[in-house]
């Protein structure tokens, strides 16, 4: 059962590009700049907070590999494998803390 | 439904993550005390799941885009508590990671997808599949309709959070510091891509993905009754 699971997860992450085809943004999430488009300012506050966090691979883009549709692509790919990889780990870890302080007799 | 930094003001994001707080400490502590061991890989594996399914977008007829988040699944699949830490564990490494939703947004964006999705989802599933057997039409339907609930009303929640900065926060020449759109317009907005399309693929991931694992292995899915023998204890 949990191999299967995890063959499933690894083809979904290879299938992920399909999530690209569809071209906007979700509602709500767009950069400052499409919002000074959209109504003609930025927000103040929003200016101040937009940019508090530099993310590593923003948007899901891995900006190494280039310009163009298929290093787009590629980059959705590997964001998926990266990602899964860290939130497997970190469940994992997270997890087995919580199982090992109901375990140990100090807690 | 991953709400940016500078969509929401520092309290009200303060707020929101003071919300959330008691809910992963109760969740930790569930966790803590009934989890057993050889379900632990589910739990990552359910976390991974929602990550996936979120980079599947689709477009919403008036343009904009929108995703399943997998959270009822993971509700109905592991319990709700569980679904929290997953869908937090996923929330935090999106937003840290890859910008996607905000890191002053986490108490919100986890509010929503990771305590509102998988609680109210799981309290329909709970409803309607009452009696309900592994594997039948019924349960069938009752994940379907608990995915599109779920999804729908963490929508709502996304949709007053972002509807409440204008009327509450203006600069001193009156224009709104944060997300600058109302109710009038940010209920519509989320409630239409959700209701017609979003929550629609929510209930179907939820459903076909529920009755995958039960083919698999039927043991994994308490029924309604044993759940309730569960709480009990």
């Amino acid at each position: 059962m949990q191999r299967c699971v995890g063959w499933i997860l690894i083809v979904m992450a290879f299938l992920s590009p399909l999530g690209l085809l569809t071209k906007g943004t979700a509602w709500g999430e767009w950069g400052s700049v499409d919002l000074q488009d959209m109504v003609g300012y930025i927000p103040q506050g929003m200016k101040k907070l937009a940019g508090i966090w530099q993310a590593l691979f923003p948007d899901y883009n891995m900006n190494f590999l280039g310009e163009g549709l298929a290093s787009e692509y590629a980059g959705y790919i590997l964001s998926a494998l990266v990602g899964s990889v860290l939130i497997y780990v970190v469940s994992m870890i997270f997890t087995k803390l919580l199982i090992h302080q109901k375990n140990s007799p100090v807690s | 439904m991953h709400i940016p930094d500078g969509y929401l003001s520092p309290s009200t994001c303060l707020t929101l993550g003071a919300v959330m707080l008691p809910i992963w400490y109760r969740a930790s502590a569930k966790l803590k005390r009934t989890l057993d061991v050889t379900r632990i890989p589910l739990i990552s594996m359910g976390a991974v799941f929602a990550f996936l399914i979120m980079m599947f977008n689709v477009p919403i007829p008036d343009g904009t885009t929108a995703h399943a988040t997998g959270a009822i699944l993971l509700a109905i699949v592991l319990g709700p508590w569980a679904a929290v830490i997953a869908m937090s564990v996923a929330l935090v490494i999106q937003a840290l990671v890859f910008g996607d939703g905000g890191i002053l947004a986490i108490g919100a964006n986890t509010f929503n997808m990771a305590f509102i999705a998988p609680f109210i989802g799981y309290a329909v599933y709970r409803l309607l599949s009452t009696q309900a057997v592994n594997g039948s039409r019924r349960q069938f339907f009752a994940s379907a309709i608990a995915g599109y609930c779920g999804l729908n009303v963490a929508a709502m929640a996304a949709a007053i959070e972002f509807g409440l900065q204008p009327l509450l926060f203006k600069a001193a020449d009156g224009t709104p510091l944060y997300c600058p759109y109302g109710f009038d317009v940010t209920i519509p907005a989320m409630m239409i891509a959700h209701l017609t399309v979003a929550g629609v693929v929510e209930g179907l991931v939820t459903a076909v993905a529920l009755k995958f694992i039960i083919s698999q292995s039927a043991d994994l899915i308490m029924t309604s009754t044993e759940t309730a023998k569960e709480g009990e204890r």
